[in-house]
């Protein structure tokens, strides 16, 4: 057997399009999880930093917890959600890459929800008498410190990502791998592993990996590229 | 709009003054502790204000209680408009608070809250780094300025948002003579064009630099107030005298 | 707008783009619940493009462990089920979960062992006296422990021997076929499994077939479709096209066709 880099290598060389189908599909639900989770985990985070309420404390104790939830849970959960008998059985969701998204929204919307937290409120305390002195209200102030806080927030935003790409506890339960329709890359390396075909497993895992770090290094450089422009 | 045109045109010109701006008793405890307590005092139009005292004395907290940073425990405030926080009124606090963008953002942050129109908001802008020598480094982000630039900025920034009366504190305690004497110049300058100027300082020059009225505070309580001229001539009070002392010998 | 603003805007537009990109539903499909045996073993990939080409339906198979395929059949999930476990597929039916059963093929299971064979497995010339042979020596057993077919195959075997596996020696590893065969190589241990899976199994190690050929390792194949009944957006028509197709002279043909290494794997069996 050929070593798994030589194999991983030949594979993306050959740009075998079952593989470019499944590496398409893992970027699309992945990349469109991590944006939901942004557009509601970061106005949610930002609003949990700035408001003050009965409860407070409790709600950013489960998120924070939750940023632990095992992803087969949070499959199982959107499992039992979409299937045919649960209660919304009826969009018929169950096996597509609509459900492989909401099982990995759910995920990592308590990453984006609790690091979003945590960097707002720090710089919400830096910021709140002088945005309030420049005719800021709170509501006003949410738009400001997320984008005052974009490079610590980018950090969290990948974790997420990381989360997302790396997991297949949810994918495979809500997805059902199948072939040409749900199949992403780490069901794919669950199911080359099942077959014994570890080296293609490995090989898959290393242009995994390649990919994640091909954006982590975009989104670091950005970042840098961010804090040198705009300090 | 050039460096020239800027003169008395720049405060607001139809809108009824929110000055003199009255205090009556106003105090500010917290819990059982005062920290300021039954402040009387009456800023005027045009004035330059220096609020002195110790470290402690509640310089600071007497003018974000003016500004409308925090709400006074006892007493009230009058602005002569009647409203209860003015928009024509702006602060620099000791250690302002740049936003993590570009100058000239940072200058049209604030126009972008009272709702100015982008087109209103870029001449502002460009009106405002021209008139400080702000131009060259209007696209650098502004976290990145040395303290003079960025205390600059502030105060620019704040003027953009045309207010009448200015509160600032200790606007040069971190700088170094020379930046010190460009925030002064930058600060009579407010002056000339009528905008009023509130201002604490533990530096005795400044003060005799550019006091036009004193109020002397000491633990909370202010305890003499008039003409600068008057004051340090002859200070009535033992402890403005000790104040006035201790620079001496200092 | 600054430069970074509309950039980050452009992004944030470029992704929804994507979103909307999502494949739609091109042409009907029926979702097909299977085991990973089957789906581990390459079969679909060779019989589905034969059917898909000739009746333009496409075949989404779920592929999962027997006990969990009958589950996903019962919630209403899939269209077709398509597993070996005989006794619970004829629940599935009486239960009214399922229209009805067919035939459609057979593997048979095969006891793997480390090469030297510690329990002298080789010895014994049944199923059930090989399953003796090792609770006897106390040597490693692998089950998969997940209640799927190969699993309730395995159980049986256990009964027919009067043995009641428990033990340090017994692995219950409450994973798929691969992973239990993963781990038997790795230990070494024994471990039943089907032909197909261990034909196309490539992380072999040490193991080897040491028991074979015994008539209670048949692995019938049976296929249902889900009671349209009960689970009213079942497609039915579809999904019985599927049936009739896979139980056809024409299906059984590409059943029979599909070999690894050169040796078949799925003898068809439908009436």
């Amino acid at each position: 057997m050929e070593g798994p880099f030589a194999t991983a290598f030949g594979l993306l060389l050959a740009a075998d399009p079952v593989l470019m189908q499944i590496i398409g599909l893992s970027l699309r639900v992945t990349l469109t999880a991590v944006l939901i989770a942004c557009l509601i985990g970061l106005p949610l985070g930002a609003a949990l930093a700035l408001a003050r309420f009965p409860g407070r404390g409790p709600v950013i104790i489960v998120f924070n917890a939750l940023m632990g939830l095992p992803p087969v849970v949070a499959g199982l959960i959107v499992y039992l959600m979409l299937s045919r008998t649960g209660p919304l059985g009826d969009l018929g969701l169950l096996f597509t890459p609509e459900a492989m998204i909401l099982a990995q929204v759910v995920l990592i919307l308590p990453i984006v929800v609790s690091l979003t937290r945590s960097v707002v409120e720090d710089i919400w305390a830096e910021y709140r008498e002088q945005l309030q002195s420049l005719g800021a209200g709170r509501l006003r102030a949410v738009p400001t410190l997320l984008w005052d806080g974009r490079v610590s927030l980018l950090t969290g935003v990948l974790a997420g990502f990381g989360r997302a790409s790396a997991e297949v506890g949810a994918v495979l339960v809500v997805g059902g791998n199948i072939a040409g329709h749900t199949r992403t890359m780490t069901t794919a390396i669950t199911l080359e592993t099942n077959r014994g075909n570890l080296g293609l497993a490995v090989a898959l895992g290393i242009i995994l990996l390649t990919l994640t770090l091909t954006l982590n290094a975009a989104a670091w450089g950005a970042g840098q590229w961010a804090r040198g422009r705009l300090g | 709009m050039g460096a020239g045109a800027v003169g008395m045109t720049h405060v607001r010109a139809f809108v009824p003054s929110i000055l003199p701006l009255r205090l009556e008793g106003v105090g500010y405890a917290v819990g059982v502790k005062p920290l300021l307590s039954d402040v009387s005092l009456t800023v005027e139009p045009g004035r330059r204000l220096v609020v002195l005292g110790a470290n402690g004395a509640g310089k600071s907290l007497l003018l974000r209680l003016c500004h409308g940073s925090i709400a006074p425990t006892s007493g009230r405030f009058f602005w002569a408009d009647g409203s209860p926080r003015p928009e024509a009124q702006a602060m620099v606090f000791q250690r302002p608070v740049l936003l993590r963008r570009t100058v000239a953002a940072n200058i049209d942050y604030p126009l972008a809250l009272r709702g100015l129109s982008r087109s209103d908001r870029r001449a502002m802008v460009a009106r405002t780094l021209d008139r400080f020598g702000l131009g060259a480094m209007a696209e650098r982000p502004a976290r990145l300025l040395s303290g003079g630039e960025q205390q600059r900025l502030a105060l620019a920034r704040a003027w953009a948002m045309r207010p009448e009366v200015l509160f600032l504190d200790e606007p040069t305690s971190a700088l170094d003579p020379s930046a010190t004497r460009i925030i002064e110049e930058m600060i009579e300058s407010f002056s000339a064009e009528g905008i009023t100027i509130v201002l604490t300082t533990h530096n005795l020059g400044q003060a005799r630099r550019l006091a036009e009225d004193v109020a002397f505070l000491h633990r909370g309580r202010l305890i003499e107030q008039g003409p600068a001229a008057a004051f340090f001539a002859g200070p009535k009070t033992t402890e403005a005298r000790a104040f006035l002392a201790g620079d001496l010998i200092w | 707008m600054t430069p970074t603003r509309r950039s980050a805007l452009l992004g944030l537009a470029s992704s929804l783009a994507m979103l909307a990109a999502l494949p739609a539903a091109a042409q009907e499909f029926i979702t097909v619940a299977s085991t990973t045996s089957t789906e581990n073993s390459g079969l679909f990939g060779h019989i589905l493009p034969i059917f898909e080409a000739e009746t333009g339906i496409e075949v989404r198979v779920v592929s999962q462990g027997t006990g969990q395929a009958l589950e996903t059949g019962r919630r209403g999930d899939a269209d077709v089920v398509f597993v070996h476990a005989r006794a619970q597929e004829e629940a599935f039916v009486a239960e009214g979960y399922g229209v009805q059963r067919f035939d459609v093929m057979y593997n048979d299971f095969v006891i793997v062992g480390p090469s030297d064979d510690p329990a002298g497995v080789r010895a014994t010339d049944s199923a059930a006296g090989a399953m003796a042979a090792i609770a006897g020596a106390g040597a490693s057993f692998a089950s998969r422990g997940d209640d799927s077919g190969t699993h309730v195959a395995e159980q049986g075997l256990w009964a027919a021997a009067g043995i009641a596996p428990a033990g340090d020696w017994y692995l219950s590893t409450g994973s798929g076929m691969g992973a239990t065969l993963n781990t038997a190589a790795q230990v070494p241990a024994y471990a039943l499994t089907d032909r197909g899976t261990w034909l196309s199994f490539a992380n072999r190690g040490p193991l080897e077939i040491v028991s074979e050929g015994d008539p209670v390792l048949f692995n019938p194949y049976g296929i249902i479709l889900v009671n349209p009944e009960r689970h009213p957006h079942v497609k039915a028509d579809l999904g019985q096209a599927f049936i009739d197709w896979i139980t056809s002279p024409e299906g059984q043909a590409a059943i029979a066709s599909f070999e690894v290494g050169g040796e078949q794997l799925f003898f068809p069996s439908a009436q």
